[in-house]
Order: structure tokens, then C-alpha cells, then sequence
């Protein structure tokens, strides 16, 4: 039996729709093979999750959405739309 | 009082509230930027206590010190905080040669409720080119209410701005500023000075306010940050808000965006 080994895609769109655009990403390598940072890249590595999806990556987790607590309705924070993706890869 | 010709004008009032930072290319001259990179180097730069007036933290031979008196830099200053602030803290950040690893994204402090804001110098002694670092900022990330490394899951953002610069350079970000200190994989040791100063008086009208009628505020107050997405209205009111207090005009706004919201008519409409 191959050992496999997760490999996370975090991407952050435009809109909840999973065709909108990424505006941020990240990436966690659980095979050691690469350790990703801050700043390592000026383009994402797919336009949009489905973009993303078709590359083999697996939809693990959508954004809830929630409305805004009283007072705060214009209050900016965190990055509203983060959807966790995933690949299993072989180790050697 | 400084010479206005120093002072920010209200065009570069407006963009510190929609990006956050103002930069300043090369600014520093040389004989400075030497001095002051010595002094880190050696680690002898005085530490002040948090809320002492800026202007008793140094003696007039510290190298800092006269960085930071120079007429050009205390015209930011005033614009920004005011004649007399007072110094918070400094640090003198430091990247070791061969550092691969970049630093979590963070902002500094906590959450902070206030309009008023403290400001944040970032000083570049040296050149510092991108393999090199430096410090990376996210434009346009200052009015997001987070507590330090909450943010530290993310990685790359659209219009992430690495400060690359020559030696000199300086730049003046709002304390809510996301940023992270980047890789150095140079062989030099590179470093970057860091000072937060707090206002003493209301933050209104501190600039040259000359063109205040001319600027473009409403297009730069608009302005929208590529990694935005659909917050960018929210953000615009964000600015809104900044903007009235700077001025002192809770009647100030862009488009209609708030206007709308604040149109609450309570009269009764009168019988035909």
C-alpha cells in the first residue's frame, strides 16, 4: 500500500460563487516536500475553486455565512469566503 | 512649528486613508542612513518607555534621533500625530542571512476601536532588494479588526507590496497595517527600524490643507484593493468614517454611500 500524505489549498474568492476569482491563497505541503511562506507568490495558482477542482484538488470545507452581528454591519476583518481544499499524494 | 512646505498635502492625506502607508523612495540621506545602520549594528540604540515624548527619547547625537528630527520627517510627523508625540516603541527588526522562511502576517497590538490612530515608521538604512526581503505590506489592510497573528494562515494576497527600496527609503503606515517580514536570502544581514509614535491632540487638520477643495478625494477615497473582493464598499465606507473625523465634516462622503444609510426622514408628510 502507497503512503499518502495530505496536501492543503486554501483559497479565498471574490464572492461565495466557486467560479469567482481568488483573491488570496495559501498553501501547506504534508508530504515535505516544499514549505510554503508569506509572500512566495504573486499569482494564485488557480483563478477560481472550480478552476481548482478540475485539477483534482477536493472541495473540504465552504465558508459559513452568517449576517453581521448588530453594530457590526460595516466592520471589515477576516477574509469571508475561504474554501479548504485537498490532494492525497504518495510519499516516497 | 515646521515650515508647511514639509507638511503632507491633503492629496496624500487621502491616500494614507485609503492605503494605509505613504512611502517615501530614498529619502533619507546617505550620511544618516550609514549612522543609523551602524547603530543597529551594534545594538546601542536607546529604548524609550512607552508614552515619553518623542522628542526626549534621543540625545542629539543619536543617529535615530537625527532621522527622525530631520525637518522633512517632523513634517510627517505633525501632519500624521501632530508637533509633540509621544514615542510608544521602537524595534529594530532584524533578518539573518540564508532566512528561507517568511514571516507570519501580522498586525501589531490588538484590536484597536479608535478612530484616532498611532502611526507606524518603517526605515530601510539600506538598499534592499527583493531577495533580500524586505518587509511585506497589504495595502488598504488597516481598518480590518484583528488581533496580531490571527491572520497568520494566510499566505499571498493579490496587490501584496514587498518593500524593495534603496537606502533611505521610509515609509509611514497606520497601526492596523497587515504585514510580515520577508525571507533574506542574500548573505548581508538586513535590517529595517521600526517606530510607533501616539497622537497628543485631535487629528484634524493637522496637513497642509491648501488644496483641500482640489484634491481628488473622492476617486482616491474610492480607490478599490485588488484582494478586496466583495468587501470593497465596506471599505469605502471605512474611509468615509476617517475621512469626516480627519476633516471635521460628518456631512463628507463619497457618492452616496453613506448618505443613503443616514437618510432617516422622521416628519410627517403634510395632507394634500
Amino acid at each position: 500500500m502507497p503512503e499518502l500524505r495530505q496536501k492543503l489549498l486554501v483559497l479565498h474568492l471574490h464572492t461565495p460563487d466557486l467560479n469567482s476569482n481568488v483573491v488570496a491563497w495559501a498553501m501547506y505541503d504534508g508530504t515535505g516536500t516544499k514549505r510554503h511562506t508569506t509572500g512566495d507568490s504573486e499569482t494564485p495558482p488557480y483563478n477560481s475553486v472550480v478552476e481548482a477542482m478540475r485539477d483534482g484538488w477536493r472541495v473540504i470545507q465552504f465558508p459559513q455565512q452568517f449576517p453581521a452581528y448588530p453594530g457590526m454591519e460595516y466592520h471589515t476583518s477576516y477574509l469571508r469566503f475561504e474554501y479548504v481544499l485537498e490532494k492525497l499524494e504518495e510519499i516516497q | 512649528m515646521i515650515d508647511k512646505k514639509h507638511l503632507l498635502t491633503t492629496e496624500q492625506m487621502a491616500n494614507f486613508v485609503a492605503d494605509g502607508y505613504l512611502r517615501f523612495d530614498a529619502f533619507i540621506p546617505d550620511e544618516f542612513n550609514k549612522a543609523a545602520h551602524a547603530e543597529m549594528e551594534d545594538g546601542m540604540i536607546v529604548r524609550g518607555r512607552g508614552g515619553t515624548v518623542l522628542n526626549d527619547v534621543w540625545t542629539d547625537d543619536s543617529a535615530v534621533g537625527k532621522v527622525f528630527r530631520l525637518p522633512e520627517v517632523q513634517g510627517i510627523i505633525q501632519s500624521l500625530v501632530g508637533e509633540d508625540p509621544l514615542y510608544d516603541h521602537h524595534a529594530v527588526h532584524i533578518v539573518r542571512p540564508q532566512n528561507e522562511v517568511g514571516q507570519i502576517w501580522h498586525a501589531d497590538a490588538i484590536i484597536d476601536l479608535r478612530m484616532h490612530f498611532d502611526i507606524q515608521f518603517f526605515y530601510f538604512s539600506h538598499d534592499t532588494p527583493r531577495e533580500m526581503g524586505g518587509t511585506m505590506i497589504l495595502p488598504g489592510s488597516h481598518y480590518r479588526r484583528v488581533c496580531e497573528t490571527d491572520i497568520a494562515r494566510y499566505q499571498n494576497f493579490l496587490g501584496q507590496m514587498p518593500v524593495v527600496c534603496e537606502a533611505g527609503t521610509l515609509l509611514v503606515v497606520h497601526h492596523g497595517m497587515w504585514h510580515c517580514a520577508q525571507p533574506n536570502l542574500t548573505e548581508q544581514t538586513r535590517y529595517m527600524f521600526k517606530l510607533r509614535l501616539n497622537p497628543t491632540v485631535r487629528q484634524r487638520q493637522l496637513w497642509n490643507t491648501e488644496d483641500l477643495d482640489a484634491a481628488p478625494i473622492h476617486g482616491i477615497l474610492g480607490r478599490n484593493h485588488r484582494w478586496y473582493g466583495n468587501d470593497v464598499r465596506l471599505e469605502i465606507v471605512n474611509r468615509i468614517k476617517q475621512w469626516r473625523f480627519l476633516i471635521g465634516d460628518d456631512s463628507f462622503d463619497v457618492g452616496y454611500w453613506l448618505s443613503r444609510l443616514e437618510n432617516m426622514p422622521e416628519g410627517a408628510q403634510e395632507a394634500a
